[in-house]
């Protein structure tokens, strides 16, 4: 006996007849056993037997009506469960919907079945519980955007043209791998090369308004925007336009030695009037060699003032070291560490033909060894032509080299990664045979400069090579100071194919 | 044997009759179709009345009554309270009680020997219950309601209660009345017993909604199908004619009353006396 509780007397319900057949039964609210219950009420009545829906087997989305076209059913998925019980229309304030599950059919049958539990109260408060199988007639129509692509596959209605106003295309290339990132080009119906920069067309304006959004965010730009009428419906006042994004990428790139203009240099900070431009994201930064200050410039401040660079990376000229004094303990700006030293460098050309030999202070101690070949820019010898350093009027001092970057052997090693690309439609019959030289040796600097330096490789995808084989002899003969790529950066491509096995269920090797 | 009866297409019959051993009443409605099925019943037994208490149609339900008396509530008026004390035969004892529940067919069920009322009914209720009825009074709950005298009905030879009424309920209760009980539903499902039916020793009345299945269970349980009216109305009125000589005390009845529920008590409940 507990203490503190009520005894409360045990109650064994007994049993009734049931009104209608005389079969004994624990009692209910009707008083009927429940199969007579069955026979007499009908609670599906009135509920739907049959429906129809429509699939466009090109986008393979069905239509909610009247305009809507849903994308992603799988078959007998969730959602596509849930979009059939909408269809149906059951009459959810007199039933419930307990269970819901599709019955198996053929695929190609073209129909659906699915079999519903329902739930409503019959008299006087008893709950009757009922199965209701539905079939769904699939009907194969197009919709809209398919008809449209079908009628004419080039048709667009907005583009998007990306330029940058400089000799050469890493700039697109590195693009190229964030955009396949990011799949920020999936809804583009083309995308065309055009000299300086790439087309990309869309079918509807807010595809090309968040690629371009898109593009806003990763490199400094300016762009804007305009319509132009195709169609126009009098009565309805339905406007067709075209429309059409110019967005125009700085001209400054990753190791171009700039000249700031008067102004900006004053409003840096008196920043010396050379600086080299160390990274290039949403803001270019930009870094003083001589005095290892960094400035970060916005894309809205560039195009203020805008500038061009004095000298680009095809201007490099390799140097060799021949001595280094270091000067300060190692300085971390932006992400990367620098090292102010003295550097004793001559460029290769004079190596072993005469003595000229410079003297100069560079931000690269932490690399530089004696002995080692490094790229700068060798401004002794150059011929500027450049409207920003005129402005200075000869108050200016300018170095005579400044080291870009470190310089390593490379012989035709295959690399163990390799990149994807976007499928663009390249005019072929206008490049000639030196333009894709030119072409091949661009991509194959980009590749090095991937190789060499991280914080290039954070926004970009690297897969696996899988023809790579390793050969023992060039891992002998190469100096192992050459930065490659480990391992575990790389990404296996996901492969569908039946014969590869060994890629099934390895989508990503980061770990 | 169980009649099925509409009173103005309406299968609550138990609300517009009350059938005991020695009378009934029936509610005085538009066509003399219900009446006349009353009358073709037991018009050479017992006096069939036509009335109204307090105005309204629901006799049923306001008043209580066995063979030797009737209560009903203080919502009669005089002329109806004269009416049935006229109509009625005189062994019959009509009062009316002041009673703050004046539903008393809902609040009170009874044979001619046990009564179960509303567990919250006046102690002088009870006391003139005991008086006017001659029954021993018991303050039940029927499957957990307290309108005992709605949903259940019971007579000298046995008893229909709630549907939901457990077992143990069903033992207690068949213990205090002496009958047996069952529980079970009429009208189709229906389980307001007492609205739904109106029954005595010998014949029972049903709405035209009862199953068969209903049907059966109320006939077996009653006793309806060798019940002869006559021969059990003789045994009482012998009983009664016999005591005009002498004073008559409820004592010298008992031997009589206990022998001719002795036949007729089955075991089926499993109380043995």
């Amino acid at each position: 006996m507990e203490t503190g509780s009520m005894f409360v007397p045990s109650k064994t319900m007994g049993t009734v007849l049931c009104c209608i057949c005389g079969v004994a039964m624990p009692p209910n609210p009707a008083n009927m056993c429940v199969s007579c219950l069955r026979s007499r009420v009908d609670i599906t009545e009135g509920l739907r037997r049959h429906a129809a829906i429509h699939y466009c087997p090109e986008c393979h989305s069905y239509l909610q009506p009247p305009h809507t076209w849903i994308r992603g059913l799988e078959p007998e998925s969730q959602e596509l469960l849930a979009f059939c019980l909408r269809r149906l229309c059951l009459p959810l304030r007199r039933l419930r919907l307990v269970h819901a599950e599709f019955i198996w059919t053929e695929p190609h049958s073209k129909r659906l079945r699915l079999r519903a539990k329902v739930q409503a109260e019959v008299i006087h408060g008893a709950i009757l519980e009922q199965s209701h199988v539905v079939e769904l007639t699939i009907h194969d129509r197009l919709c809209d955007s398919c008809t449209r692509v079908q009628a004419n596959p080039d048709q667009w209605t907005a583009a998007v043209q990306l330029r940058q106003h400089v000799s050469h295309r890493r700039t697109f290339f590195y693009l190229e791998q964030l955009i396949l990132r990011h799949s920020a080009a999936l809804r583009a119906v083309r995308i065309a090369e055009a000299d300086h920069g790439l087309d990309f067309f869309f079918s509807s304006e807010s595809h090309a308004n968040k690629f371009v959004q898109f593009i806003n965010g990763v490199a400094p730009v300016k762009f804007r925007n305009d319509k132009q009428l195709v169609s126009h419906d009098p009565k309805s006042n339905h406007y067709n336009y075209k429309y059409t994004f110019s967005v125009e990428i700085s001209p400054v790139c990753r190791e171009d030695l700039i000249c700031l203009p008067p102004k900006l240099s004053n409003a840096l900070g008196n920043l010396g009037p050379i600086v080299l431009c160390t990274n290039v994201t949403n803001s270019i930064a930009l870094l003083d060699p001589i005095s290892l200050r960094s400035a970060f410039l916005d894309a809205k401040q560039y195009w203020r003032t805008p500038f061009r660079a004095l000298l680009s990376s095809r201007q490099l000229v390799e140097y060799i070291v021949l001595d280094v004094e270091v000067e300060s303990a190692e300085v971390a700006i932006g992400g990367s560490k620098y090292m102010m030293a003295h550097a004793q460098v001559a460029r290769v050309a004079d190596f072993g033909n005469n003595d000229t030999m410079f003297t100069i202070k560079t931000h690269l101690g932490h690399l530089l060894n004696p002995g080692d070949y490094a790229l700068g820019y060798d401004l002794y010898a150059a011929n500027h032509n450049d409207f920003e350093i005129d402005q200075y009027k000869g108050r200016l001092v300018l170095p005579e080299v400044v080291l870009v970057k470190k310089s390593y052997q490379r012989r035709g090693k295959p690399r163990a990664w390799k990149l994807k690309g976007l499928n663009m439609e390249v005019d072929t019959t206008s490049l000639g045979r030196a333009d894709e030289e030119k072409r091949n040796t661009e991509y194959e600097e980009f590749l090095r400069d991937l190789e060499e330096n991280p914080e290039l490789r954070f926004n970009i995808s690297l897969y696996r090579n899988k023809e790579y084989q390793p050969s023992e002899m060039a891992s002998t003969v190469d100096g192992d100071d050459v930065p490659a790529i480990p391992l575990e950066e790389l990404l296996a491509e996901l492969d569908l194919s039946e014969e590869d096995e060994e890629n099934q269920g390895a989508d990503n090797m980061n770990e | 044997m169980a009649t099925r009866i509409q009173f103005e297409n309406n299968c609550e019959v138990g609300v517009f009759s009350k059938l005991t051993n020695a009378y009934c009443l029936v509610a005085i409605g538009g066509s003399e179709n219900f009446y006349s099925v009353f009358e073709s019943e037991l018009a050479d037994v017992i006096p069939v009345v036509k009335t109204s208490i307090g105005g309204t149609r629901i006799i049923g339900r306001l008043c209580a009554g066995n063979k030797n008396g009737l209560l009903l509530p203080h919502t009669t008026t005089d002329q109806e309270l004269q009416h049935l004390r006229n109509s009625l035969p005189d062994h019959v004892v009509v009062q009316r009680i002041e009673e703050r529940l004046s539903a008393l067919g809902n609040c009170i069920s009874c044979n001619d020997h046990v009564a179960l009322t509303h567990p919250d009914l006046d102690r002088e209720t009870e006391e003139l219950i005991a008086d006017v009825l001659g029954v021993e009074v018991f303050r039940q709950t029927v499957a957990g309601n307290i309108l005992v005298g709605s949903y259940c009905a019971f007579s000298n030879r046995g008893g229909l209660v709630h549907p939901h009424t457990s077992v143990e309920d069903l033992d207690e209760l068949s213990t205090l009345l002496q009958v047996p009980l069952v529980a079970g539903t009429v009208n189709r499902g229906s389980e307001v017993i007492a609205a739904g039916m109106t029954v005595n020793d010998w014949t029972a009345f049903c709405g035209s909604d009862t199953t068969a299945t209903e049907l059966s269970v109320i006939e077996s349980v009653f006793k309806l199908r060798e019940a002869q009216p006559s021969s059990i109305v003789d045994e009482m009125r012998k009983s009664l004619i016999d005591t005009y000589g002498q004073p008559t005390t409820f004592y010298d009845l008992l031997p009589q009353l206990f022998m001719s529920i002795m036949n007729l008590y089955p075991l089926l409940t499993g109380n043995v006396i």
